[in-house]
């Protein structure tokens, strides 16, 4: 592998990312998911960074999941996208942040339908204006929310309390990562670093002082795949193409995966118990999961954000040892203790996967 | 003695200078690497009777005269017509006067790192068809980064040609025989070896090369697999992945292989870029090469009097049509300095009675 082609191909990706002042649209599942993940970037953010960053109570879905399965028509979808960029444009915002992926995603699909076909955007606006007498501006600057911790990624490292450096051993952390299809595949301009050979995750990795793998099923889909999961019938697909990834990276001993999408992170972490109950199969240590984590987490890791707060508790794959390997204090009694110590309580052990 | 100027001293550009000093011009060669030859320099031996390219450029070498000038490691900074001439100005500040100017800039070869998927600069045992002649020119044996004998090999066709996504959608019409060959020649050097080549379609269009696609089949056991490549991954001991559609038995393939040879297509030399800048040349907007004043009549002319194209700086074309044209670019070039007449298509249909 010669890290300087990819250097090279990097530097032909690098797009513009505002520095202040953003405009945040939540993803409609990852706060079940990964309840602390949207909650951690905002705290980032404000506290951590100084910066301004608005969110709407009144955004919506972008209609992704729906827009990929083929249930609704584009007109549908290019209204629901006008609306929120109304709400930007209500509020006095200009930089529009995505939580999700496939928002991401669909927000550049939807300006790059526009500017090729204006006529579209303009019945964007009469349906709009018909269906919420509002009115939009397209945004200045479009990100999706881990374009903006990569651009802070030096800054985080700095105010950080932790690196990925294992602190047995004194050697960088390995990590395999994953951006999710809709990031940069369909707009490779979009993204940081491409499509192929993407730097967003890796940067972050790179700056928190761990080491990135690359291996060969990098590029495969997650599992989640839209109607690989959602068409129940499917879900066979998912269930592979999860597993042929884990299979792919398992030789490669990664300490961690870090992903970029709502679903991946999902997939790739319960996937690992399904598999291990399926086909008695694990893939990290000593009968462990490899941990997954989404950039917040990581980020807040970094910073020394109680592992608690951050809503490790709720991943399928036990964190713990990911934890004691970058030397974080965890206090195992606390694990399943919510707001003011009530008990969440506690899922039921796997028959094969380990768990703490 | 009427003086020609001859941008680019590869095959055409060599080519057409000594026919046209036997017919008793003088001739100045401007190219702008530190010899003459081109590609001749670079390949090893040519299709479709493996012919080296060394013997080649030797014999063109040999033919060169006392009334061919070659100017090397220099480029054309300006050319101004003045009436019947063209006032040539060269970098280094050297000045000509010329009666004609025959371009043939030939092509160079598509930058293989443009398909990224294809990991070419990235991945260590993924190298171009260039680059495999250049190991086989200079006696090398083909091996992996890690210096062993590769047992898998995959050939990868149409690499930068037919392909919309990289910007190309005409075909470069000598990768496909050049796959064979090389096949062939790893074959030859690599007997053991299983090699697999990669095609949408082959364009096996010139005299022999059915045939030699054919023994590449049955005597060196090459296998064609009818599906593009989709992506490569390398592996953790530095092989390498492949995704790849069989479309003829319509399903998916992954194949393990220790290396990847891409059959780079033909794009427009930069040379021609900048040669198109100074004489305001046209060139054809689907594929970026000069255009002719005429596709099949005037085939080496361009539409201005006195300017010649040749060879590959118009298209993709093998190195024997590249010699066809030079030889016939010649005899044209002569008729045109003889009349100092450009005759275009129309003006000779004019002349014709219906």
């Amino acid at each position: 592998m010669k890290i300087a082609g990819k250097q090279l191909l990097w530097g032909e990706y690098q797009k513009e990312i505002a520095t202040d002042k953003y405009f945040y649209a939540r993803s409609c599942i990852r706060q079940n998911f990964f309840p602390a993940s949207e909650y951690t970037f905002l705290k980032i953010l404000r506290e951590e960074l100084g910066k301004d960053i608005y969110e709407d109570p009144r955004h919506t879905t972008c209609t992704g999941i729906v827009y990929h399965t083929d249930l609704v028509r584009i007109e549908t979808t290019m209204t629901v996208i006008a609306r929120q960029f109304a709400l930007m444009t209500e509020s006095g915002y200009k930089n529009y942040v995505a939580s999700c992926i496939t928002s991401f995603g669909l927000y550049n699909e939807i300006l790059d339908l526009w500017e090729h076909h204006p006529a579209m955007e303009q019945k964007a606006k009469e349906l709009l204006w018909k269906a919420t007498k509002r009115e939009f501006e397209k945004p200045l600057n479009i990100a999706h929310a881990s374009d903006i911790i990569y651009k802070f990624r030096n800054e985080i490292a700095a105010r950080g309390k932790f690196r990925l450096i294992n602190k047995d051993t004194g050697k960088p952390l390995r990590g395999v990562e994953h951006i999710g299809c809709h990031y940069s595949r369909m707009f490779p301009h979009k993204g940081v670093g491409g499509a192929e050979y993407p730097y967003v995750l890796a940067g972050m990795i790179e700056a928190f002082g761990g080491e990135v793998i690359d291996y060969p099923e990098r590029r495969h889909c997650c599992g989640f795949g839209f109607r690989q999961y959602i068409v129940k019938a499917n879900r066979g697909f998912s269930v592979a193409s999860s597993k042929k990834k884990f299979e792919s990276m398992a030789p490669y001993k990664p300490d961690f995966i870090l992903t970029n999408c709502p679903g991946c992170p999902y997939f790739l972490d319960r996937w690992q118990y399904a598999i291990s109950e399926l086909e008695g199969v694990t893939y990290g240590e000593k009968g462990h999961g490899i941990p997954v984590l989404t950039y917040e987490e990581l980020a807040g890791l970094i910073l020394g954000y109680n592992p608690w707060d951050l809503g490790l508790q709720v991943h399928q794959v036990a964190m713990e040892p990911l934890l004691e390997k970058i030397g974080i204090p965890f206090d195992p009694a606390k694990k399943y203790l919510g707001i003011d110590d009530k008990f969440l309580g506690k899922p039921e052990n796997p028959s094969l996967l380990k768990v703490y | 003695m009427k003086h020609i100027l001859v941008i680019g001293g590869g095959v055409a550009g060599l080519e057409a200078s000594i026919r046209l000093s036997e017919l008793g011009f003088s001739v100045s060669i401007i190219e702008q690497a530190d010899k003459l030859g081109g590609k001749l320099n670079r390949w090893d031996r040519l299709f479709p009777n493996s012919l080296p390219a060394k013997d080649l450029l030797q014999e063109l070498e040999s033919r060169l005269n006392s009334n061919i000038q070659a100017h090397l490691n220099a480029q054309i900074s300006a050319i101004q017509k003045n009436k019947n001439e063209f006032e040539v100005t060269i970098t280094g500040g050297l000045h000509l006067s010329v009666d004609a100017v025959l371009v043939t800039t030939g092509f160079e070869v598509f930058d293989a790192n443009k398909k990224e998927e294809y990991g070419y600069g990235i991945y260590d045992n993924v190298i171009t068809s260039a680059e495999l002649e250049e190991t086989l020119r200079n006696g090398g044996e083909l091996l992996t980064i890690d210096g062993k004998k590769p047992n898998r090999i995959g050939i990868i066709h149409c690499v930068g040609s037919r392909d919309e996504k990289a910007g190309n959608t005409y075909c470069s019409q000598v990768c496909c025989i050049t796959a064979v060959k090389q096949a062939i020649e790893i074959r030859e050097q690599l007997p053991e070896s299983e090699i697999f080549c990669f095609y949408m379609d082959l364009r096996m269009f010139g005299r022999h090369f059915e045939n030699i696609y054919k023994d590449a089949q049955i005597k060196h056991e090459v296998q064609f697999i009818r599906g593009r490549l989709s992506e490569a991954f390398e592996n953790s001991d530095g092989s390498l992945m492949l995704k790849v559609e069989d479309t003829l038995l319509g399903k998916p393939l992954k194949m393990n292989v220790d290396m990847v040879i891409l059959m780079v297509g033909m794009v427009p030399s930069a040379n021609s870029n900048h040669i198109k800048n100074i004489l305001k040349l046209k060139t054809a907007a689907d594929d970026g090469f000069f255009s002719p004043a005429d596709k099949h009549y005037e085939s080496l002319k361009t539409d201005m009097p006195g300017i010649f194209i040749a060879g590959a700086c118009s298209g993709p074309k093998t190195m024997e049509n590249t010699i066809n044209e030079a030889r016939a670019v010649s005899i044209q070039i002569a008729e045109y300095l003889k009349s100092n007449k450009h005759h275009s298509i129309t003006q000779i249909l004019e002349t014709v009675k219906l």
